[in-house]
């Protein structure tokens, strides 16, 4: 198993810095408590709008808060809850589509019927109505894009699992006498693993777009919290006197969602699968 | 193909029926009561009198599917209920806003096209060359800039800095300048990665050689035989990649302050607007569903083997 994935990073070069670079931030999100020099929501206004200095390496905002532990701690936001809608849109969907495919029927045709009434709305609007039902607030954006993200993995999983389905390997594990759950898990999950790690990588960079556009439109986190797209949108008040405010944050994304793009780019190429 | 396009448009209403079955379940798996937010968008306190009264006038006190299809009733006659907050019929709203999304939605295709049907051929013709790597690097770009933020970049330098264009507002073509930018480059980085794909894929195939052979000029091979069939998953990516736009516009609308749909529609969200958000929605939905439709109708003029080789993929 891990032979396996180690022999995917062997000679690609640019899986290797992505992956690092994914690892970098991943590092700097989980010790953020540690690395930030600043408490991020401690207001200061004596300090406000500070340029660069020994004690505030990247300044201070409007609030006088520090910029650096600000962008520090946007991460936990930015990346953690894009890995967490990943993870759980994931396991929804690898449920659905397995049960769908498998068992196949009535059962198959109502669930493939559903997504299909999901992917007639264009993604964030679907998102955003949702939002806007449940009223703003990061949980809301949590659970909306969770309930649009599913279906792409319930998809790809069904298809594979009713083009598996017939093969003479699981026809054998049948016959010796497999429960399904275990044909499942031994034989149908390690057959999807590919397709999935590289929608997942896209993914993480689409959620972290949508977790940020959300929170630049008011929506997603509230204040004082630190988001990178809610810190743009604090930072363009004071864009002709301190536009650095917005650039920083959105560098950071910038950064982020371009190294998960060519990751998946890579990944997919690598293993040969087609992209969503 | 008069079979093919008739299977196709009945193909289309189970899709139609999902999407009011979603937007009217949108309501229901509320926390809130709608006769409740209408209340608060209005400022009226909510005693149980008039809760009641209104919830019987939402007719909320009815069964469940009187109330669909009611709601299904009144949305085949473009009547969406009336704001919550303004006490005017949605729809006349939204009229009043959709030129204004359209002409930004229309003039950011356009311009999308213009830059990359050419820069995908030359980044498929020149493979490996400089210009294929910078348009790799503009479709990484911009698949990957957070959209709201190239609005805010564009504002800094073009109206702060240089003070070129204005900052926002609608009317003059200045105004429209950035924001359509905004709006492209996302589309832009997709179309100019398909064309170059597609047209790759084409330029192996053996009527190129074919062609070469007949000693036709490059030039010609390529934009009369290559790119016509080349163009073909170009269509369709922009019928799919439609929902990037109307998301697109919703952000971009905010930015620049464009008073369109997309505008009102987030308002709404603010003010738990539901009539408005249903109304968005729903719309977002059906011009989804008719566009894909289009695509395949154009697709088929185009190529018309495909009514008999079943639906293209999709």
């Amino acid at each position: 198993m891990i032979n396996k994935w180690r022999a995917v990073f062997r000679g690609q070069k640019a899986i290797q810095i992505c992956s690092a670079v994914v690892l970098f931030f991943f590092i700097v999100m989980l010790l953020a408590p540690w690395i930030a020099p600043h408490d991020p929501v401690k207001v200061n206004l004596l300090e406000k709008l500070d340029g660069p200095s020994v004690e505030h390496w990247l300044g201070t905002d409007h609030l006088g808060r520090d910029n650096l532990s600000r962008l520090i701690y946007g991460a936990r936001i930015s990346i953690g809850f894009a890995a967490l809608i990943f993870l759980s849109s994931l396991i929804i969907g690898v449920v659905v589509g397995s049960v769908s495919g498998y068992v196949g029927g009535w059962v198959d045709s109502l669930l493939m019927r559903l997504c299909e009434g999901i992917m007639a709305f264009p993604n964030l609007v679907l998102v955003l109505g949702i939002v806007g039902i449940f009223g703003p607030g990061l949980m809301q954006v949590l659970l909306a894009l969770m309930m649009v993200q599913w279906v792409y993995y319930a998809r790809v999983c069904r298809n594979m699992v009713v083009s598996l389905r017939e093969r003479n390997f699981i026809t054998a594990a049948r016959i010796s006498g497999s429960s399904s759950w275990s044909i499942i898990r031994r034989h149908i999950i390690p057959n999807v693993q590919r397709p999935i790690v590289v929608m997942g990588t896209l993914e993480m960079g689409w959620a972290i777009m949508d977790i940020s556009a959300l929170s630049f439109l008011g929506l997603g986190i509230q204040p004082p919290n630190a988001e990178w797209g809610a810190m743009i949108h604090e930072g363009t008040s004071y864009m002709r006197s301190h536009p650095e405010l917005m650039i920083y944050p959105g560098l950071l994304i910038l950064a982020v969602v371009i190294t998960f793009n060519i990751l998946g780019e890579a990944l997919s190429e690598r293993f040969g699968v087609a992209k969503r | 193909m008069i079979s093919y396009i008739g299977k196709r448009m009945i193909s289309i209403i189970p899709i139609v029926f999902v999407a009011t079955l979603v937007t009217f379940a949108l309501i229901h798996i509320s926390p809130v009561d709608p006769a409740e937010a209408y209340l608060t968008a209005a400022h009226i306190y909510p005693t149980p009198e008039v809760l009641e009264q209104k919830r019987h006038e939402f007719g909320l006190d009815q069964p469940l599917l009187t109330q669909y299809l009611n709601t299904i009733k009144r949305m085949a006659k473009m009547d969406f209920g009336t704001s919550y907050l303004t006490n005017k019929p949605v729809w006349d709203e939204v009229k009043s806003r959709l030129p204004a999304t359209v002409e930004l939605a229309l003039w950011s295709m356009l311009f999308s096209a213009l830059v990359s049907i050419p820069l995908g051929i030359l980044a498929a013709v020149y493979k490996n060359s400089w210009i294929d790597r910078v348009s790799r690097g503009i479709s990484y770009f911009g698949a990957s800039i957070p959209q709201f933020w190239l609005g805010y970049l564009l504002i800094f330098l073009f109206s702060v800095k240089l003070d070129w264009l204005p900052v926002e507002g609608r009317g003059t073509w200045e105004n429209l300048v950035l924001p359509t930018i905004t709006l492209s480059l996302v589309l832009i980085a997709v179309y100019t990665r398909l064309l170059r794909s597609s047209m790759l894929e084409q330029m192996q195939e053996t009527y190129v050689q074919y062609a070469r052979t007949r000693g036709l000029r490059e030039r010609s091979i390529l934009l009369k035989h290559v790119l016509k069939i080349a163009i073909s998953p170009l269509i369709t990516g922009m019928g799919m990649n439609l929902g990037k736009l109307l998301t697109g516009t919703i952000i971009v609308e905010q930015v620049f302050s464009w008073p369109g749909f997309g505008r009102y529609f987030v308002d709404a969200i603010f003010n738990r607007d539901i009539p408005v958000i249903q109304c968005y929605v729903f719309l977002a939905a059906c011009l989804f569903i008719v566009c894909n439709l289009l695509v395949d109708l154009v697709q088929l003029y185009m190529d018309p083997r495909i009514s008999t080789k079943g639906r293209a993929e999709l």
